[in-house]
């Protein structure tokens, strides 16, 4: 099978200006991945499934990537020359940055017809607020669909074209996006017989305070 | 006149068996509680392995296992709970006739398990309906879970038939209903039933 780099130089062969950027994986595994810009994003999966060459016909697996805006402090080094006539000094100095929050949905595609795969793609929103829609792929593989919907169940990725989208694994009442990093789980701690971390300063809310040495016992709890 | 447990075991040698009405009665209800086939998660493979015949719940004359919850007197909550689900559970619990029992069937029933601090798991089925008897385990093996059929069996003997003991079928004050929880936009509504359940209090030693 081609490489991602080669399956991309094809890609903007075919379709120029699709934003196809190969994104490496430092892991053992080097999955690499293309990330492809979602305005053609039904164009690519199609010539993806379709072209002779890689004939991607089966997509196993949909997920979604939550990335909370990042702030980003670079240090920059600048030799400085002593005054006085020493060794040069470096003069370091901090830039702050604020990297941008998205969505990203990441589709794993392998080929039965062909035995090879998986070429991961990755479609990324423009943020995490209010562009969040993205071109469904359900029309291009139909195993798309519960998972499409399980992502925008979990992450609150629109789907644009997608024939069914409804929340699959939560109530159609529930409100938030769990799996986001800024999801707040609801607050039902009140008894938690072995908590520790982070459960145990939730729970230490419901609980009422040690009591201080009086020699007191404390009875209480009770909502 | 009472008769001592020694006096029936004498006249049960010279061929004359003493009973009451209530033994008699508690007799052939412990002997056939149909549980309700139902499963919720790992557990149920469990509890079909209990029905099989290695481990034969026949034995204990529950291997009648109800499709309806018109027909079933035990509810084995097997499995994980999520709070989708719980409201199914309670209406399946509200549907089943008096008497009736419920056996919370491993880790995740008792108290949400593994899956405690999820955001989508129900922490313990007793915030809803009332429990008989917890088995841990997860999954608890097959015999512990007719180790907690007959714990079962032992409460339906021990269970009188008249006076303020008595099961709630044979009161008219007692609940048979009990509130199904709606879906809110976080949590379940209300999150737990406080005429049921309640976080226990902490007690703790004075400071020496």
């Amino acid at each position: 099978m081609e490489t991602p780099e080669q399956i991309r130089d094809r890609l903007l062969a075919n379709f120029p200006g699709a934003g196809a950027v190969v994104v490496a994986n430092p892991a053992p595994s080097a999955q690499h991945s293309i990330a492809i810009g979602p305005g053609r994003a039904r164009e690519i999966a199609t010539w993806l499934r379709d072209d002779p060459a890689l004939r991607l016909d089966y997509c196993s697996n949909v997920t979604g990537v939550d990335w909370p805006e990042k702030e980003i402090i670079e240090t920059v080094g600048t030799p400085a020359p002593d005054p006085a006539g020493g060794p040069a000094k470096t003069a370091e100095q901090k830039t702050k940055r604020i990297q941008p929050g998205c969505l990203e949905v990441v589709y794993h595609l392998y080929s039965m017809a062909l035995r090879h795969g998986p070429v991961i793609i990755r479609l990324r929103t423009g943020n995490r607020t209010d562009q969040i829609t993205l071109p469904s792929l359900t029309p291009v593989w139909r195993s798309c669909e519960f998972q499409e919907r399980e992502v925008f169940d979990l992450f609150g990725v629109v789907f644009a074209g997608h024939p069914d989208l409804r929340r699959i694994l939560m109530w159609d009442e529930f409100k938030d996006h769990p799996m986001r990093k800024d999801y707040v789980e609801p607050d039902d701690y009140e008894w938690e017989p072995t908590a520790h971390d982070k459960v145990l300063a939730k729970a230490k809310k419901h609980y009422p305070a040690e009591p201080a040495a009086t020699g007191e016992a404390t009875e209480g709890a009770k909502p | 006149m009472e008769i001592t447990q020694e006096q029936r075991d004498e006249l049960r040698r010279h061929g004359i068996l003493l009973t009451k009405l209530e033994e008699l009665y508690n007799w052939g209800r412990s002997h056939s509680v149909w549980p309700l086939q139902f499963g919720l998660a790992c557990c149920a493979i469990e509890m079909i392995a209990a029905s099989m015949a290695r481990f034969d719940i026949a034995r204990f004359g529950s291997e009648v296992f109800r499709p309806s919850p018109r027909q079933a007197d035990l509810l084995i909550v097997s499995g994980t709970v999520t709070k989708k689900m719980a409201p199914q559970v309670v209406r399946l619990w509200n549907q089943m006739p008096e008497p009736k029992y419920c056996i919370a069937m491993g880790a995740c029933a008792i108290s949400g398990g593994p899956f405690k601090q999820g955001y989508n798991v129900l922490k313990g089925i007793d915030r809803y309906i009332p429990v008989d008897v917890y088995i841990p385990g997860c999954p608890p093996r097959p015999e512990a879970l007719l180790h907690g059929l007959m714990q079962l069996q032992e409460k339906i003997r021990g269970q009188k038939l008249t006076g303020p003991d008595a099961p709630p079928h044979l009161r008219s004050d007692a609940a048979c209903n009990y509130p199904v929880p709606e879906f809110g936009e976080q949590d379940l509504d209300p999150a737990k039933n406080p005429d049921l359940w309640q976080p226990p209090s902490i007690v703790r030693p004075p400071k020496t």
